[in-house]
């Protein structure tokens, strides 16, 4: 009985110092960010009464808006659809069970993970800075991005495949060529594409978010009207974006549920 | 007389045949898309010639970028701390507010279908919207600054904790709550006695999750201006301090990996 108390103890003792630790790291977050109840209630009542001054919504920018989405929607497509195609000879490097050899696959990991800490938006302002605002800077930065995650999960795809196939026909003489078309990518395929669609869910919202750093899409109605609060425009553009990600979402949804 | 016994009237035509209109479904499907991207990428411009028009100017930015300038450090730390307190305050208010939204949010807890269904819808509805369009809003609402960005993130964990934790109730043992509930408890000690038990662990580890989250959003939200490193970043770019930034965006790696190493770290004791 006696060590048993004594693990109990322990235990105890580490909660409650965790959870005073936390109360001291929350205090100081706080006053670090400067902000007090009848701030907070302030601060929430007024956005509260923006949301208001929303509606109704400008129904005369509607078709500006729609073009604007549209340009969202295909920096995200076009996007993804880079970022597909250049994560495909990445994940075979990096992934540790079909050919490269060991350092030469954790170079391609590392290299995978260094462009994944970039987020989008990030990059956006980079490649603004470089190639003047507009859609191609959103583009390519949903294309970088969009390199990293899905190599990330297309190496897991493939280092989960079953080698069995393989190794048949490799003892029935098959090159390596027809060993990857007939026993490599009827596994992988369908899990490729499934990745790439729900990225594309991804990559739409974040697609939305980049004209605020001038790199295209709706972004840029909405960091206009922002600037200068016209919110009844912003009160459209969100309801736009709102439903537009949400029929993204759907079919999305539907069409992974149709592969997988 | 030939008596037809029910297995033999065998149809050939019911053997299942490879199919043929799959086949069709997939070509159609993918020539749409390959249509699609053509038509995107005329639109946006993007070919050859403008990529490589522009990658001379991106080399030079790299460039210019490096090596990064460690000397501007110490102005850096006030932001980078700001970035984690806003994180920090985000999280926890946001994940405390999530306490009984996703208790209204779980068919096991709460029997009032309409209250659900309307929580339920106002979760999605929040997480359509991404985060730092939340802050773009905020700040054009308050003000430049922290606060704004803080705001953003309650509302935004808020409505993950919520729905995971939701989530979770929803598959939770309902026979304790049926125990409490017959020997005679009142709505708010089955919670406390038969739900929160089961739920905090999760409940715990979906907060941490987002705390991660959240610090990785914290460094992009002074982009928009809503206070942090991001904005440290931005007026650096803006005043063409190359290796300051550099210097920021390594920073903000290191920063970023340290805290999800830790915050795994803590799930993994937690479940």
């Amino acid at each position: 009985m006696r060590p048993e108390s004594n693990v109990r103890k322990r235990d105890k003792f580490i909660r409650w110092s965790a959870f005073i630790l936390s109360v001291i790291v929350l205090i100081w977050a706080t006053l670090g960010v400067n902000i007090n109840f009848g701030e907070l209630i302030a601060g929430i009542s007024s956005i509260v009464n923006i949301f208001g001054l929303m509606f109704p919504p400008d129904m005369s920018y509607l078709s500006n808006t729609l073009v604007r989405m549209m340009e969202s929607v295909t920096i995200a497509l076009l996007g993804t659809a880079i970022g597909s195609v250049l994560a495909v000879p990445v994940a075979f490097i990096a992934a540790q069970n079909l050919f490269a050899s060991s350092f030469v696959s954790w170079l391609g990991r590392q290299i995978l993970n260094a462009i994944r800490t970039f987020p989008s938006l990030i990059l956006a302002v980079f490649f603004v800075a470089s190639f003047g605002p507009g859609q191609l800077a959103g583009l390519l930065a949903v294309g970088i991005h969009s390199t990293g995650m899905l190599g990330k999960l297309y190496t897991d795809v493939i280092e989960d495949i079953d080698t069995g196939p393989i190794s048949a026909m490799e003892a029935s003489g098959a090159n390596k060529l027809e060993v990857l078309w007939y026993a490599v990518f009827p596994q992988i395929l369908p899990e490729f594409i499934a990745t790439s669609i729900y990225r594309f869910e991804i990559n739409m919202r974040a697609s939305t978010v980049l004209g605020l750093v001038g790199a295209g899409g709706i972004g840029v109605i909405l960091s206009q009207a922002l600037n200068y609060r016209r919110w009844p425009v912003v009160g459209i553009a969100l309801i736009v974006i709102v439903i537009g990600v949400t029929i993204v979402d759907y079919s999305s949804a539907y069409l992974r549920k149709k592969i997988v | 007389m030939i008596v037809v016994s029910s297995n033999s009237n065998f149809d050939v035509s019911k053997i299942p045949r490879p199919n043929k209109s799959l086949k069709r479904n997939w070509t159609i499907g993918l020539l749409i898309a390959f249509a699609f991207l053509v038509y995107s990428a005329r639109n946006t411009g993007f070919n050859f010639n403008t990529v490589a028009d522009g990658l001379p100017d991106f080399f030079r930015l790299i460039r210019q970028m490096y090596p990064p300038k460690w000397a501007t450090f110490p102005s850096l730390i006030e932001p980078f701390i700001e970035t984690i307190q806003i994180a920090i305050v985000g999280t926890f208010i946001g994940a405390v507010i999530a306490i009984p939204v996703s208790l209204l949010a779980a068919n096991t807890v709460n029997k009032n279908n309409k209250l659900y269904l309307v929580s339920k819808f106002i979760m999605n509805l929040i997480r359509t919207v991404p985060r730092i369009l939340y802050a773009a809003v905020f700040v054009a609402a308050v003000g430049i600054g922290p606060f704004p960005g803080v705001i953003a993130l309650i509302f935004f964990s808020l409505a993950i904790v919520a729905k995971l934790t939701s989530e979770s109730l929803e598959a939770i043992d309902t026979g304790p709550i049926e125990a409490i509930e017959t020997s005679g408890a009142n709505k708010l000690e089955v919670i406390l006695y038969s739900v929160v038990p089961q739920i905090a662990p999760s409940y715990i580890s979906y907060s941490l999750y987002v705390f991660e989250v959240n610090i990785r959003t914290s460094t992009v939200l002074g982009l928009v201006g809503a206070g942090g490193i991001g904005q440290t970043l931005m007026t650096s770019l803006n005043l063409f301090m190359y290796q300051r930034a550099a210097t920021i965006i390594v920073a903000t790696f290191a920063l970023v990996i340290i805290i999800d190493l830790v915050s795994t770290k803590l799930r993994e004791r937690l479940i």
